[in-house]
């Protein structure tokens, strides 16, 4: 008995290592192709916000400097075109919550045969190809379009296309089933008995909500947050459709600047900003106790 | 829910918050439907003529159009394919082996690519190919779809695995089955609604990219093309284009509904 125990301990950790070259191999190809496709391209767009930019518009990495990273700071249309960005992706956001809310709490709490037919019909505009449902807008709020006539037979607006409020429209209505569907989980896995004992003990139905419910579903608020609000600091598909001149967000600037007007080592500063700013609102995402997205 | 406390209060808040879900309801897909309704109208403007296929039969014989549509599938195709396989490995790797070289950073850059825009992800992508001196192309298309498709399937695949008895794979173990067997036999098995749910997420996703496309292109797809359409302006055919991929998406959130009811 006593010369077993080393040799047993050696092929346990024999076998270990073994568990451990096969648990390798399966994420090697996937590790492979991320190193090369994703962490190397991150790296050399970190490396080219500090380059500068030669005559034909492609970065040259002999004479490095600073300027495209104090151009964020300084510069006023670059500054301005983030704040504005910034306002927008938070306004969307806000918007989601408060229509989404109520929404995904009505079907959370119908019997279960009703919550999965309504839930389907929340699925297919998720899945719903984006540029589509954007486009969908264009032609509603357009010249001729249908709430267009609305907003003139009631008086009250004219076509709103190339404004900001398409913006927003288009914004809000492509991103609210990100925010419902996180929701709608948070609020299903609820423990109802918990809001009872609290009207139990005279709490009344807002005070219930607001001191119970709210809190339980911090969880399902949050996620369904960062999911609009990580894709609305970034768009640029719907204020390319929606939007005008004056309402040119960072996604329409740094697509701007790659495709038109070639100033790569600018555009690759302002694309890592946004990469900063969505990382941020990620770790507190996940400091916040959550282990999934 | 409570129906203990039934007072008119409870019931007019009922009545508040289904009128509300209608009105979200009328919303997602008032659009749609106005889309659908004027791809088949005779006018070129919106205001109703006659049924008509005018506009589809115009679509089919726009061989740029078409072009388009079929470099979407094979890209679509070639990368859902890929980035499956991939994804489900990686995934195996990290719910069902404790360490590896690596593992924790392999785990941090596979969520990367997920929050990170797609402006940052289509800008990156550009400057490494051409930095390479590579020709954009069709491949290019392919090789970015991959690099951002790999990380949606291996979430879908560990949320499966993670939902999994380990028992099962070792009762399997217990009665002599081979590594392989096993795997082939009972963990396959088991989490292909979740390897087919990843599959089905990457195939829309590569369908619906515009942005990162619009950078790393060689040809048109599907999306950058009616994209550059719609910047042109409003026509029925794009309203045609649009219903059909309408329809696409519809067909494939029945199908996969139906897949995950049979299991």
């Amino acid at each position: 008995m006593t010369t077993d125990g080393p040799v047993t301990a050696e092929l346990e950790a024999d076998a270990e290592r073994a568990e451990s070259r096969r648990g390798l191999f399966l994420a090697l190809p996937s590790y492979i192709y991320l190193l090369f496709l994703f962490a190397l391209p991150l790296l050399i767009i970190g490396v080219y916000s500090f380059a500068s930019r030669s005559r034909t518009g492609m970065p040259k990495l002999e004479a490095w400097n600073l300027d495209s990273i104090t151009k964020l700071f300084t510069d006023d249309l670059i500054r301005s075109i983030f704040a504005r960005s910034l306002i927008v992706a938070i306004l969307t956001t806000a918007f989601c919550l408060l229509v989404g809310y109520p929404f995904a709490y009505y079907i959370a709490t119908r019997s279960e045969k009703t919550r999965n037919i309504l839930l389907v019909f929340v699925m297919i505009p998720f899945w719903t190809n984006f540029l589509v449902r954007t486009y969908a807008w264009r032609v509603l709020l357009g010249e001729d379009g249908l709430i267009t006539e609305l907003g003139r037979f009631l008086n009250l607006w004219d076509s709103m296309l190339f404004t900001l409020p398409a913006v927003y429209i288009g914004l809000v209505y492509g991103y609210l089933p990100f925010m419902v569907l996180p929701l709608y989980a948070a609020i299903e896995r609820l423990d109802w008995s918990l809001v009872e004992a609290a009207r139990d003990l005279y709490a009344s139905g807002w005070v219930a909500f607001r001191r119970v419910t709210l809190p339980l579903t911090k969880q399902g608020i949050i996620a369904g947050s960062i999911l609009v609000f990580i894709p609305s600091l970034g768009a640029y598909v719907t204020p390319d459709i929606l939007g005008g001149a004056k309402t040119t967000l960072i996604g329409n600037y740094v697509v701007n600047q790659f495709l038109t007007a070639r100033n790569w080592p600018l555009g690759s500063s302002v694309s890592m900003a946004i990469m900063v700013v969505m990382l941020i609102a990620t770790i507190w995402y996940f400091r916040s106790g959550a282990k999934t997205l | 829910m409570t129906t203990r406390d039934g007072s008119a209060l409870t019931r007019r808040l009922d009545r508040i918050l289904k009128g509300h879900a209608w009105f979200v309801y009328l919303f997602f897909y008032l659009p749609i439907l106005v889309l659908i309704v004027f791809s088949f109208n005779e006018s070129r403007f919106f205001t109703w003529e006659a049924l008509s296929l005018r506009w589809y039969r115009q679509m089919f014989a726009n061989d740029n159009l078409m072009a388009a549509l079929w470099a979407s599938l094979q890209v679509a195709a070639v990368s859902t394919v890929i980035s499956t396989a991939l994804g489900t490995a990686a995934a195996l790797a990290l719910e069902r082996y404790k360490r590896f070289l690596g593992k924790r950073t392999f785990d941090a850059l596979l969520y990367l690519p997920v929050i990170i825009p797609d402006v940052t992800m289509a800008a990156m992508l550009l400057v490494f190919f051409t930095s390479l001196g590579r020709q954009l192309s069709i491949t290019t298309i392919v090789l970015s779809h991959i690099a951002f498709n790999i990380s949606f399937v291996s979430i879908v695949v560990r949320a499966r695995l993670a939902n999994l008895d380990p028992a099962l794979e070792e009762a399997a173990a217990d009665l002599y089955a081979g590594r392989w067997q096993a795997f082939r036999k009972i963990t396959l098995p088991l989490i292909m609604p979740g390897v087919l749910g990843g599959a089905l997420l990457a195939l829309t996703l590569s369908l619906d990219d515009v942005v990162i496309t619009q950078f790393v292109k060689g040809p048109d797809t599907l999306p950058t093309f009616v994209f550059g359409l719609i910047k042109r302006g409003v026509t029925p055919e794009i309203n045609a284009v649009s219903t059909l991929m309408l329809t696409a998406s519809v067909v494939l959130v029945l199908g996969s509904l139906a897949l995950q009811r049979r299991n």
